[in-house]
């Protein structure tokens, strides 16, 4: 596909994308009103009068018509404004901004560690079905999916540092007496190197492994699953017989032409495992005191906090867009039958 | 010293008994009693229960209860509370006690209508301004102006309007009162009326803020005894000793780091790995586990003025239909009914106060909270249920806080149980945190678990919430009785050895008992276990440290 294409390939997607992403304004502006709960209530806190709670409905502007709520919203969602959480104290906007990092960091970690231990043992169950490595890779996936990550992640914590000392100390992204790097990506292993500060890069390295380790178990099955699949199918196709009856060498057939034709439904998973991941992790979240957006949006939610909690949902429903979208262009980069016709 | 300390001031304050008395004294400047080692440079590490710090500005709306101990340590009140020694040997702050903070003394006109505070004319804020009576002002100006919980807390000590705050001069500042009430100088002790730098705020209000909330729930105005380091909302907060505070000796410890780790297990195991110092409110069945240890100091203080009930709707109709709870009958039926014992093991693992099985019908003292006279005798429910207009039991409902859900459910399912052994049939809602308040404030569920506790230290005060036919949200059965109004309302206007106030008291309380709106069941408790090399723990009705009074060897 000549670069033109691909470019307006990419402004259809955004252009589709809109009215995407007002539905879910709307929706989550409505369902956020629709939650139980009465946040005036709420943080009106311990033996607040009526008259308390009236004050602070009147302060939130609680008091008016959902409408002519909804119209501030949109106003200062036009403006930049996400509104302010209540449970943070903070503007919703920067909060997210800090938090989405911390996710995105813990989230491509475990899916690397997923796809570094997925492929391989997909690709080694194709090669050898019905064996009992095709077996053993069906039981650790189902292990991993079957164990809550909660389960994994505290049995990790107790083995790994509580009775071995090896990991360390759950205390979040960086250990106790470390500080944050200068924020340019968010990640903390890339600020750190780009900082240059190695030790800072150590640090959260090893804070990140467990997490990631745990998150990696949980996403595991899927990928080692679709990746079997995958190249059992495309093993039996005919371009395979073909490629083998030429005398091209196994290694050859394998990587050079059956993986790269069975990567598509491999590359769709992950995007789905990717974007799961990303608002799913809570529990991972809770047990290592990861700062992500999931534990931020789930504190939101009990609180009946609205803004963080359409903050929540718009950034998901953009990050969906744009992964959609990345993997859109990866496709037709993988095959460029793909999107062709775009 | 300390000792020496304690005992001076029980001589200089006891004269006077009542704590109206209190406000004629003239403390001098140096009479804390605080455990006080030399100030160091350690570093204290602190994880919590109970949530975790979301703001620094207490006048801020939903602000969360962990918010206090950060203030509290950042900020100067005008006067603070005294210590003693619980019968178990710990510490524990003494609401009888009033001594000075940031005010160096005072003084209470000869009609008892004011009181005039003399500042500390060496005290400064944090960024090295001196702390005047117009910041004083100012902050008290602030919190009865900014509406919300700050404003009623304010109101509950009689201080309602900026009308009634004036500055004298510098460092004098005077605050006349609405009438004599024995919580007024008490509710100045309290975190809301912190002392905060206004013309620092003042460079950063807006228009839409003209107290300065946001920036001042960001960011440090204080000139407390803590710094504030380093504040990342449901991650950490860091605070350092201020070097220049002169509202009490200064703090052995120089940082402090509190780290929000929200899964229990690993607060236990960060304790038990040595990785952090304290360990502040622990889960009720962690604290026998770390006791059995023997490794670490625990502590456990009964919550002071706090009870966890079941609130039994007396309104004669629910939903159209004739209430049953209404009948003074059924609602004894269920006291009897409940299964305590069970609770207190079960769902408290044993680490509470029992609040039940009182021998005596009538109150034979004001002390508070007191057991009620109720304990599990089946027949004795089975017998007044038959006396009453619901001989053959009905359906009903019990609602709990799904945030409170590790000892509520168990609770409520034992009660539930129980209950049902007497012909009524609960079902149990599971109400989201989110909420619960707004639940209660309807005060349309026929049962509903309530666990209130209130700042002031005082029976009155926890009536006129929980009892009184004002209706306040902790009255969650909406009880009425013009009887007991007048007794909590007498009460409220006399103060402890006032015959009036003695007799008001035992006088609600006999109702209370009688008329059984609420089952009362328990005292919950404060638990800290820390390492053993940490010394000062003291309990505070705020419920949170106090990083002042640590130590660490």
């Amino acid at each position: 596909m000549s670069r033109p294409i691909l470019i307006r390939t990419i402004g259809h997607r955004i252009l589709d994308a809109v009215p995407t992403i007002m539905g879910v304004i709307v929706i989550t502006f409505l369902l956020a009103r629709a939650l139980p709960g009465d946040p005036a209530a709420y943080f009106a806190g311990p033996a607040a009068s009526q008259e308390a709670i009236d004050q602070i409905r009147t302060h939130l502007g609680l008091d008016r018509s959902i409408l002519e709520q909804f119209w501030i919203y949109i106003g200062d969602l036009l403006q930049g404004d996400w509104g302010n959480s209540l449970t943070t104290g903070r503007p919703v906007w920067e909060d997210l901004m800090r938090r989405l990092p911390a996710s995105l960091e813990l989230t491509l970690a475990g899916l690397i560690f997923a796809i570094a231990l997925a492929l391989p043992l997909g690709i080694l169950a194709a090669t050898r079905p019905g064996s009992w490595m095709d077996h053993g890779v069906r039981i650790l996936g189902t292990a991993g999916v079957s164990l809550p990550t909660f389960f994994t992640g505290l049995l990790l914590v107790y083995v790994l540092y509580f009775k071995l000392g090896w990991a360390p100390a759950p205390l979040g992204r960086l250990s106790l007496f470390d500080s944050a790097p200068p924020s340019i990506s968010g990640l903390y292993l890339i600020d750190s190197l780009l900082a240059g500060r190695w030790e800072t890069f150590i640090s959260a390295f090893r804070q990140l492994m467990l997490p990631a380790i745990t998150l990696g178990l949980f996403a595991l099955a899927p990928l080692a699953r679709v990746t079997r699949a995958s190249m059992l199918s495309v093993l039996s196709s005919d371009f395979i017989r073909t490629a083998r009856a030429s005398g091209l060498s196994p290694q050859m057939v394998l990587f050079g032409y059956a993986f790269r034709n069975a990567m598509l439904p491999i590359i769709t998973t992950l995007g789905v495992v990717f974007s799961f991941l990303l608002g799913a992790n809570v529990l991972v979240e809770k047990v290592f005191a990861w700062p992500g957006i999931g534990s931020y949006a789930v504190t939101a939610l009990v609180a009946s906090d609205y803004a963080p909690v359409q903050g929540f949902v718009l950034t998901m429903s953009l990050l969906y867009v744009v992964l959609n979208l990345a993997l859109d262009v990866t496709y037709t980069v993988i095959d460029p039958r793909a999107g062709g016709e775009g | 010293m300390k000792r020496r300390d304690l005992l001076k001031q029980g001589a200089f304050f006891t004269a006077g008994v009542s704590v109206a008395a209190l406000l004629g004294s003239q403390p001098t400047a140096q009479n804390r009693a605080y455990s006080q080692g030399k100030p160091s440079n350690a570093t204290l590490r602190v994880v919590r229960g109970g949530g975790f710090p979301n703001g620094l500005d207490l006048h801020q709306v939903g602000v969360n209860r962990p918010a206090y101990g950060t203030s509290w340590v950042m900020y100067d009140r005008l006067l603070t509370f005294g210590s003693k020694t619980l019968p178990d040997g710990s510490q524990s702050y003494d609401y009888t006690v009033i001594e000075p903070e940031l005010a160096e003394s005072w003084e209470v006109a000869p009609d008892g209508m004011s009181v005039t505070f003399f500042l500390r004319k060496d005290a400064t804020f944090h960024n090295g301004a001196p702390v005047t009576a117009k910041d004083v002002k100012w902050s008290y100006d602030r919190a009865v102006s900014v509406g919300g919980f700050p404003a009623f807390q304010m109101k509950a000590g009689a201080l309602e309007s900026p009308d009634q705050f004036e500055q004298v001069d510098d460092h004098t500042f005077r605050v006349k009162f609405l009438r004599k009430d024995k919580l007024t100088m008490m509710d100045m002790a309290v975190p809301i009326p912190a002392i905060i730098n206004s013309e620092l705020v003042k460079s950063h209000v807006t228009e839409q803020d003209p107290w300065g909330l946001a920036w001042v729930n960001a960011n440090d105005a204080g000139g407390g005894a803590y710094k504030l380091e380093n504040f990342v909302p449901d991650e950490r907060v860091e605070l350092v000793r201020f070097e220049e505070w002169k509202s009490g000796p200064l703090p052995q410890i120089q940082k402090v780091i509190e780290l929000n780790i929200p899964e229990a297990g690993n607060r236990r195991a960060l304790l038990e790995r040595g990785d952090v110092d304290v360990n502040f409110d622990v889960a009720e069945k962690d604290v026998k586990e770390f006791q059995n240890m023997g490794k670490f100091t625990v502590v456990v203080t009964p919550i002071e003025n706090c009870l966890y009930t079941i609130d039994l709707n007396t309104q004669p109709e629910l939903g159209g239909k004739p209430n049953p709870l209404s009948e003074v009958k059924v609602r004894q039926a269920i006291s009897f009914a409940t299964p305590y014992e069970a609770i207190v093991a079960t769902a408290m693992y044993g680490q509470c106060v029992p609040m039940f099985g009182a021998t005596r019908v009538e109150p034979t003292s004001i002390e508070w909270p007191q057991p009620f006279p109720y304990s599990t005798d089946m027949e004795k429910a089975k017998a007044l249920m038959a006396e009453s207009g619901y001989p053959d039991g009905f359906e009903t409902t019990l609602a709990f806080d799904l945030g409170t859900q590790e000892w509520a459910e168990p609770m409520c399912v034992l009660i539930q149980e129980s209950l049902n052994q007497i012909g009524i049939k609960v079902t149990l809602e599971k109400v989201p945190s989110s909420n619960f308040r707004a639940v209660m404030v309807e005060k349309s569920r026929p049962m509903i678990s309530n666990n209130f506790g209130g700042w002031l230290n005082f029976p009155d005060y926890f009536f006129f919430y929980a009892y009184h036919g004002q209706n306040a949200t902790f009255n969650a059965g909406s009880y009425q009785n013009p009887a007991m109004d007048k007794l909590i309302d007498a009460a409220l206007a006399s103060a402890p050895g006032d015959p009036v106030y003695e007799e008001s008291v035992k006088g609600f309380l006999k109702i209370a008992f009688e008329e059984a709106p609420k089952v009362v069941m328990l005292q919950p408790v404060l638990s800290v276990a820390m390492q053993p090399n940490i010394g000062g723990y003291q309990y505070w009705f705020h419920r949170q440290l106090d990083y002042r009074q640590l130590t660490k060897a």
